[in-house]
């Protein structure tokens, strides 16, 4: 067992799966230039002395040739970890991943897979509107996508290595403000997020969320940064005898639905924490389902909490009342207990 | 137009060059393929107009040397990468014409069982991945294919079929600029048919020929007769031996034409009838089979036994594709992810 930071995690994981499996490369922007970051936040720092630019792959500034190239090389049998600097870059190849990888399987019915990963950090870090979006439901929008966000060391490399290993093209959305990166690449107001994490081949299966904290007045459904928000806000609460039960659901796509609807038979009561805007996030998807499959074992509406719908701001202070905090949490379980 | 100034009038046989002469049997293989895949186009759009079949049709009638030629070229562990026009590649790579008919019919034996459909025709067991109808978005992934060979220290090939308008789609760019630094081995053949739909080329490109972008990215290029199959055949070689021996990507413009419009709706009025004509006369398979006739030791009765073939080979692929059943509806749900 060593203690590491989630940065710290997934490069062990990669390190671990490209020395496992010939097969597993990574490519990106900055990733293995020698002198340079490692990555937007470090996460394959030392992996090129470590491995060799061919499998540290260091790419022009090119996105949708990452994501397209990444689905070309996984059809002839490799194993991609192709890696974008930011989360909305991903917009750039958002034809390469929506149109192609995640269709390709079922055009050919069902006679090849592209099983690629694609790592992203998302969530707001005083970089404005255009290096800030949580994009996590415009992939889980997407059949034939996988979508995993990762928010501690122990999931990030377990997540990661369940990741390499699926046949199906995999996003890992993964928190600038969880990295934990080190030196230069710190990130102010970052969570010191070390934990736990075997030394040994391990797996976390995609599919299948986690309860943090348990209780039985009201679940919270909270992924990444929101997930140690919705923590904090239900240490509060426990201080006015409200016990919320916290789900991480580490995979968006596909979502652990049972492990929500159980959460609420106990609890009656469901709040969702999501980065996202409010409008048409996956928070929107999970209180659907529940709406759905729960409706009789609630006890109040599903109340959402969710950065406004506007772009993502600059000034700290705007930041601050973009992204979802505490407070807010506990007014909305205050709103239905 | 352009066209009279690409020297595409000079006789077929006059462009061969050092080139070693090639057996009567892939001659053959050739001329038959060329006629396969037009009289597959042309069957294809008798049961289109008589509503036999679903979808929208991207006919390849025009241009069936380039697909031949670079076929000819290229090995089954070669990749191939297509678009929306795909019917020529796949019979070319050999896609069985039964596998791509019944999949035009949307039936269950399809090359991809009715879940992809004319513009996405293909078949991993013949290294041809479903073809891609987002126009330029198949470049990048042709390059991933060769980047896989250079990685795996396998010779194969990657060969990435596109139009005139997909060399003005960002992916095209990126995707040639990361083939041409890591030297890749990938076929860049663009099919230069005059028009990207009803657009025609001088009013999407500042340039006079695709092939002057190879420049810019470092890598050969050139505009040859992409209605010559021979020659498409030479300069595919020459790419093909290139890419093999790890020296990178070749661009290969073809000039050639589209004689339908762009698919089944275009009345084709933005081009005029003594432009059809002009390329018409330069027909790829009146040529092909006239170099034949002339220049190579074959007869009229030879190529006529092809023609026989090839229309009993259509003639089955459409009988098998009626008699194939329709996809169980609830076949709607598979084949999305892998388990």
């Amino acid at each position: 067992m060593a203690k590491m930071t989630i940065a710290e995690a997934l490069r062990q994981a990669i390190r671990e799966e490209m020395q496992r499996d010939e097969r597993v490369f990574c490519l990106g922007e900055d990733i293995g230039i020698p002198g340079g970051f490692g990555g937007a936040f470090t996460v394959t720092l030392g992996l090129s002395e470590e491995f060799g630019h061919e499998r540290i792959l260091d790419t022009p500034i090119s996105e949708a040739a990452i994501a397209g190239i990444a689905i070309g090389a996984a059809i002839a049998g490799m194993r991609p970890i192709a890696d974008v600097q930011y989360g909305d870059f991903l917009f750039n190849m958002m034809d390469q991943l929506a149109n192609e990888a995640a269709k390709l399987r079922y055009m050919s019915g069902g006679t090849l897979s592209v099983p690629l990963v694609m790592r992203a950090p998302v969530g707001a870090t005083a970089r404005g509107a255009q290096h800030a979006q949580s994009l996590e439901a415009f992939f889980t929008h997407v059949p034939g996508l996988k979508v995993v966000c990762p928010a501690t060391a122990y999931d990030a490399k377990g997540l990661l290595k369940s990741a390499v290993r699926d046949d199906n093209p995999v996003l890992v959305f993964e928190h600038k403000l969880l990295y934990g990166s080190k030196g230069a690449r710190t990130e102010k107001g970052t969570l010191s997020i070390v934990g736990d994490v075997p030394e040994d081949d391990y797996t976390v299966p995609i599919g299948k969320g986690v309860i943090r904290r348990e209780g039985k007045d009201v679940t919270i459904v909270a992924n990444l940064l929101m997930l140690y928000r919705a923590l904090s806000a239900a240490e509060t609460l426990a201080q006015q005898g409200i016990e919320a039960e916290v789900i991480d659901p580490r995979t968006l796509l596909p979502l652990d639905e049972e492990l929500i609807f159980n959460s609420i038979k106990k609890t009656g009561r469901l709040v969702i924490v999501e980065e996202d805007n409010l409008t048409n996030g996956w928070g929107a998807e999970v209180a659907a389902r529940m709406a759905d499959k729960a409706f009789f074992w609630l006890d109040a509406p599903i109340k959402r909490v969710a950065a406004p719908d506007v772009p993502p701001p600059f000034a700290p202070v705007l930041e601050r009342n973009y992204v979802p905090n505490e407070e807010k949490i506990i007014q909305a379980v205050l709103s239905i207990v | 137009m352009k066209e009279k100034e690409m020297n595409l009038t000079q006789d077929q046989a006059q462009t061969e060059s050092a080139y070693p002469s090639l057996p009567k049997e892939k001659l053959l293989w050739m001329y038959r393929t060329m006629v396969l895949i037009r009289r597959f186009e042309e069957t294809a759009n008798d049961l289109y107009m008589q509503g036999r079949i679903p979808s929208t049709l991207h006919l390849y009638i025009g241009q069936e040397a380039v697909a031949v030629g670079i076929s000819a070229a290229i090995r089954r562990e070669d990749y191939v990468m297509s678009t929306h026009r795909p019917h020529g590649h796949a019979l070319a790579k050999g896609v069985s014409a039964k596998a791509i008919m019944a999949e035009l019919f949307g039936k269950a034996s399809g090359a991809c069982k009715g879940k992809g459909g004319s513009m996405h025709v293909g078949d991993i067991a013949v290294n041809m991945p479903p073809a891609i109808a987002i126009v330029g978005g198949n470049v990048p992934i042709a390059a991933g294919l060769a980047l896989a060979a250079k990685m795996q220290r396998k010779d194969f090939v990657s060969v990435c079929y596109f139009g005139d308008g997909a060399a003005n789609e960002g992916d095209w760019h990126e995707a040639v600029n990361c083939a041409a630094i890591w030297n890749l081995p990938l076929l860049l053949v663009c099919e230069n048919n005059l028009y990207a739909a009803s657009t025609p080329f001088n009013k999407a490109f500042k340039i006079d020929y695709v092939a002057q972008r190879s420049e810019a990215y470092g890598i050969p290029g050139t505009s040859i007769d992409g209605n010559d199959v021979m020659e498409v055949f030479r300069t595919a070689y020459e790419a093909v031996a290139r890419a093999r021996r790890g020296d990178g990507p070749t661009l290969i413009e073809c000039l050639t034409y589209r004689q339908c419009g762009h698919s089944r709706s275009d009345p084709r009025t933005y081009r005029s009838k003594e432009e059809e004509e002009f390329w018409k006369a330069k027909d790829p398979i009146l040529r092909f089979k006239n170099y034949l006739l002339t220049k190579k030791d074959i007869d009229e009765k030879e190529l006529s036994a092809l023609d026989v073939s090839v229309e009993e080979e259509i003639k089955e692929a459409v009988e098998f594709a009626e008699a194939s059943p329709e996809p169980d509806p609830a076949e709607v749900y598979t084949d999305v992810l892998k388990e």
